[in-house]
Formats: structure tokens, sequence, C-alpha cells
């Protein structure tokens, strides 16, 4: 069996002519992973460029009001590009740029990724190009135009359901046509191993400052941490380092859609079955002959049929529990964090926020939970306005 | 051990086509095997289709969504090679991905394939690190687990070769599936590597169009497989493609042997 499971799952399923460029890929990593000036260099990067550390942030009034646990907010919105996704987008360019590649492709859904990949092949000299499924260029028409405004190219896809599953399809084809000079920056903790690891690793700087932050204020670990999975890729990142810590809660929240017990969802873990696509083993939306399901959620960043080998693995071990948040659920809690913090999350976080207006009641005062609050939500203000009713394009 | 499909390479150049089944209806695919049988295709090459086909060019991934949405499944195609079966004998090989193998369960996909008479498989994302979950189980079956090589594949060609069955799917150029005007690839090198480890056949497919392409190609190697030029006419002919396939299949055949 190949490297990178993560119990049964992950792997590397595909193609032949890919196989060499993942083995390059890896062997780079393992080099530079300890090497301590990519490390300076990466941590110099995520300083001053991306502006971490985060905030770790005490929701007062939303503690309050829900009358429960302490709750904090992991501030990752407050990242340059506004969301988590610069971390192993910085992390994957420069490990691109050691390697020699002066190219960089991605997917993205709702265009955070593929918003900070341009953002960062600006900054290093790269050229960019980025996969958008068609649908999702719609729907996030502002994203694009500034993918186009930072010297990217931008490729609308509209093979399949024209949205993140395609995008990702399209980027692993265009990557078997040209290698040599170009690296995939893959933007969630899936594909063939080791995309999986070295995207955790880049993203896991969010639990360790997290883990850094509540001792130093609390003098203690949170009671939960709570996150949205699409992928999964902030999730594993806010995860990570309490993975040892048994007694704290880890809780991902998947897209239900219009509900898990209806065919718009993207509930991978409530909905999905063992399978293999894009690269990896791991649970996906599928029918019973293992044709991938064409998924639906109100997030174009969570619109995804599958996730994460190491969620995957740690669902099978109990370790993490996975919930499910329905659309109205995902934007009531939109307007909530807006209205009560002053802070207009994402609406993928929005479904971390909605679970935690769920159990953060039900907890004791002396408890604290931590909500990764992924990305902000300026992208999301029109397709929110429009789904209230209102007639708002951007 | 299945030597069909090895077999199917001792009477000279072999031409392998390749369609997708269900495009555009099972009953025309089964039309298709026939024809193309009699008009000198020495291995066919089945597709089932699959929702997100990430090895293949929009010509293949379009023949797909045509096939599923009229709601095809794997049940059907097996029942749909038993009854050609009845009719032909020329070896049979799947083309499709590993998600289609592995929730319809390996073992009973396998088992049904022997029972329908299959011959081999090829599953294009399933690279030699992965293969021994699905080639094991082929095995037990008696269907020839088919491994691809490409262009990029250098050092990992020896052991690919070693544990090669069937035969050698020489992938010609870098991208997807599709039509090319040029290939480059120096395809006589990736052959003499395969052949250095074991003697065993190598097919050379991936943007092949012309005789005089899988001629060339076929000289190099010991035969040529074309998909996309085929399910083309497939697009565009419908359900009358029959006559046209074969036509094209004997010009391709007459080629490589020329």
């Amino acid at each position: 069996m190949s490297n990178g499971r993560f119990g049964q799952h992950g792997g590397q399923y595909i193609p032949e002519t890919l196989m060499n460029a993942v083995l390059e890929l890896e062997e780079a990593y393992n080099k530079y992973k300890d090497d301590p000036t990519f490390n300076q260099e990466l941590q110099e990067l995520f300083n001053e460029y991306a502006g971490r550390p985060s905030r770790l942030y005490y929701a007062k009034h939303m503690t309050e009001d829900l009358g429960g646990a302490k709750v904090y907010l992991k501030r990752e919105d407050l990242n340059h590009t506004g969301a988590h996704k610069i971390n192993n987008v910085i992390g994957q360019c420069l490990l691109a740029q050691k390697m020699g590649k002066t190219r960089v492709i991605a997917e993205t859904g709702a265009g955070q990724h593929g918003v900070a990949t341009a953002t960062v092949a600006a900054l290093m000299g790269m050229e960019c190009e980025i996969f958008m499924g068609a649908v999702d260029c719609e729907r996030q028409a502002l994203n694009v135009y500034r993918m186009k405004l930072l010297g990217a190219k931008v490729h609308p896809v509209t093979s399949g359901t024209a949205t993140l599953k395609d995008a990702v399809s399209e980027t692993m084809r265009e990557w078997t046509n040209r290698i040599d000079d170009t690296h995939y920056v893959l933007g969630s903790v899936m594909g063939p191993h080791p995309f999986p690891t070295i995207v955790r690793d880049f993203q896991a700087v969010i639990s360790k400052e997290m883990k850094e932050q509540i001792l130093e204020k609390e003098g203690r670990l949170p009671d939960a941490v709570l996150a949205c999975v699409g992928g999964g890729s902030n999730a594993i990142g806010a995860f990570y380092h309490f993975i040892n810590d048994k007694e704290v809660r880890l809780i991902g929240c998947e897209a239900a859609g219009r509900g898990i017990d209806t065919k718009e969802t993207a509930a991978t873990l409530n909905t999905g079955k063992l399978g293999i696509f894009h690269g990896m083993k791991s649970y996906f939306c599928q029918d019973e002959y293992g044709q991938i399901a064409p998924v639906y959620s109100i997030s174009a960043g969570l619109d995804y049929p599958g996730i994460g080998p190491e969620h995957a693995m740690l669902y099978d071990e109990g370790r993490a529990e996975y919930v499910a948040i329905t659309d109205d659920e995902a934007v009531d809690a939109f307007e909530y964090l807006s209205k009560t913090e002053g802070i207009i999350p994402a609406i993928e976080s929005a479904h971390a926020v909605a679970h935690a207006m769920k159990i953060v009641p039900t907890m004791s005062k002396d408890q604290i939970v931590i909500i990764n609050i992924s990305g902000r939500g300026d992208k999301d203000v029109a397709a929110i306005a429009r789904y209230r009713g209102e007639d708002i394009h951007e | 051990m299945n030597n069909r499909v090895t077999d199917a390479f001792k009477k000279g150049k072999a031409f392998i086509p390749f369609i997708t089944c269900g495009d555009p209806d099972l009953e025309t695919t089964k039309e298709l095997i026939v024809a193309m049988d009699q008009a000198g295709a020495d291995v066919i090459e089945l597709g089932i289709p699959f929702s997100d086909p990430t090895a293949e060019g929009p010509v293949i991934q379009e023949a797909n969504i045509r096939a599923l949405s009229q709601g095809i499944t794997t049940d059907d195609i097996f029942a749909m090679v038993k009854e050609v079966r009845q009719q032909t004998q020329v070896p049979l090989v799947f083309m499709t991905y590993a998600n289609v193998v592995y929730s319809y369960g390996i073992e009973r996909f396998m088992k049904n394939s022997r029972d329908v008479g299959m011959d081999g498989l090829i599953l294009p994302d399933v690279p030699h690190e992965e293969k021994a979950e699905f080639a094991q189980v082929a095995d037990d079956f008696d269907i020839a687990f088919i491994s691809l090589i490409a262009p990029t594949s250098k050092e990992r060609i020896r052991q690919i070769a070693k544990d090669a069955e069937g035969f050698v799917y020489c992938v010609s150029s870098l991208g997807v599936t599709g039509t090319r005007s040029d290939i480059t690839t120096d395809i006589k090198s990736m052959v003499d590597l395969v052949k250095a480890e074991k003697d065993i056949p190598c097919a050379v497919g991936f943007g092949i169009s012309t005789p005089s392409q899988a001629k060339q190609m076929a000289d190099q190697s010991d035969g040529a497989i074309v998909g996309s030029a085929i399910v083309k006419i497939c697009a565009k002919y419908g359900k009358d493609c029959v006559p046209y396939v074969a036509q094209f299949v004997k010009e391709m055949k007459d080629g490589i042997c020329a």
C-alpha cells in the first residue's frame, strides 16, 4: 500500500502521468519542512505579509447572549486576502519556488483559494492560472475580477456540475498537461499524498496559535473547538494541535444545504460512503454505482462531495464529531455574528457559528468554546441579500 | 492467468478501439462490438461511464455524460456484455475509474466480469502504488489488470513492467485523452524499457486519430489504441454510427498492418 495513509484513507489514486510529480513534491517537502532557512522565510511571510498571528478574540456579547460557555473567535478572517487559505498558499508557493517551478495552477470554489493563490503568485512573480466552476464564477463574480486584477488567468469550468469538484478535476487535467514548470497549489487537505499532509502542516499554525493564546488568556485548554468543513483545511488547521488533548472536543460543521434528508446537500460524513476520488480514499457523496453526487450548499466553499482523508480517519476513530448545518441555520448565524459582535463571517465559517449557537447555551459558564472564523463575509453579502429576497447584485 | 489479451497480439500488430458503453445506447454498443470485431479489432476497450472522468478530454467526458444521462448502470453493462458474448469472442477489457469498481465491491466486480466473459480491466486512476488492492482480486477471477506507463514515468517503467499483465498501455503524450496532431514522445525508448524487464506486448494510446499516426505508433510498439476519434463518430451519427465506426476501424487496422 502507498504512503500517505490516514487509517484506511488517503493514498495516491492518480494517473501515472502525475506520479513522478507527486513523488518529487514529497521529496522536496521532506527536504524543506525542517530546513531552518525555509521555515524562517515562511514565518516572515506569515507575520509580515499575511498578518499573523491572527487574534483570538473573546466574544463577550455572544457569550452573554447565549448564556453558557465562554466563546472565543479565532480571527482567520483578519489575514491578508480575508481567509485562512493564505497560510497554505504561502507555504506551497514558497516550496514550489524552491523546486524551481515558475507557474502555479489552482482550483477554487468560493474564490478565496484562487484569490490567495493569485496574490502570492503576484508577490513571488509566478505565472498563475485558476480553474473555477462556471456556476461559482457567477456566484462570486467579484472574486473572479479580483484574481484577474492580481494578474491571474481565470478559466471557467463548464464540465459536470460546474462547481468546485469540476474545478478540481480540470486543474488535475491541466497539471497532466504541463508538469515541468508547474506546481498545483491544491487548496484543501485532500487529493493525493502528499497534499493532505502538506496542507495540514501549513494550516496547523491556526491551532498552534490558538493553544498558546488560550493558555495565555485562560490558563487552560478549551472544551471544544468548532470549524466548518468542506474539504477540511481550516478545520484540520484548527484541530491539529488539540488531537492529542482528548478532553478537547473537536467539532466539524458540514454543509447540509437544504437538509441531509434531501439531495441538495454537501454533508459528506453525514450522507456519504467510502470511495476513491480525486486522488484519495475517503468518504464521498455518491450513488450506489459510485457516481459522484451533484452536491449543493449555499456556500461555494463547502460545496464539495468529499472530505479530506485525515478527517475521515478522525471520524472513524470517533476523535472528532461532524455535524450538519443547513443553509437557513448558516444564514441566521451569519446575521447573528454580524449584529452581536460586528463581525461579518464568511458563509462557510457561519456554519461553525451556527453549531456554537446550538451547543454553547447547553454548556456551563466555566467552559470554553473556540470557533474558527475561517474567513470574512464581504464576498457573501450580495448572495445573502438575495437569499433574504433583496435584489442586490455586485 | 488470463492470456487471451496477450494472445491477441500474436497475430501481428494489434488495433484496439475504445467506445463508451451506452453511448448512444447499449443496443448500439452491442452492435459496435460485433462490427468492430469483424472490421479487424484485436482487443476492444469498453468504457464504463463515470461522472467525473479525470483522465479524459472533452470528447470522452461528453460520451460519459450522454451514457449516464440515460441512467445506464454497471449492472446494465454486465448484462450487455453477457449477451454480446454469444456473438463474438474478441478479447474485451473494461476501462473505468477506481470508484466505479470500489463502490460496486472489488470482488463482486471481478467475479461478474469473469462470469460475463470479460478479459481485462484498466483503471487510469490506480497507479502502481495502489494496484495491489485491485490486481490481486482481478487475478483470482482471471481478469488481466492492465498497467499504464506515461512519458513522465522514467525509472518507474521497470517496476511497472515487472508486475504488468495482459499488455502495457503506453500513454503517448502528456495531458488527457483526445486527438493530437503531433506525438513527440520517444515511444520506442519507453517500449524498450518495458521489454528489457518483461516479454509483454505494449500498445500506444492517447492522441491517435489517423491510420498513419496509428502505423507510426504501432511500428514502435505492438499496437495502437484509439478512443476519442471513434467516440467522435458515435457522437456525430448516434444510433446510425455502426457502419461508420466499422469503416474507421478497418482503415486503422489496414493502416497499421500496411
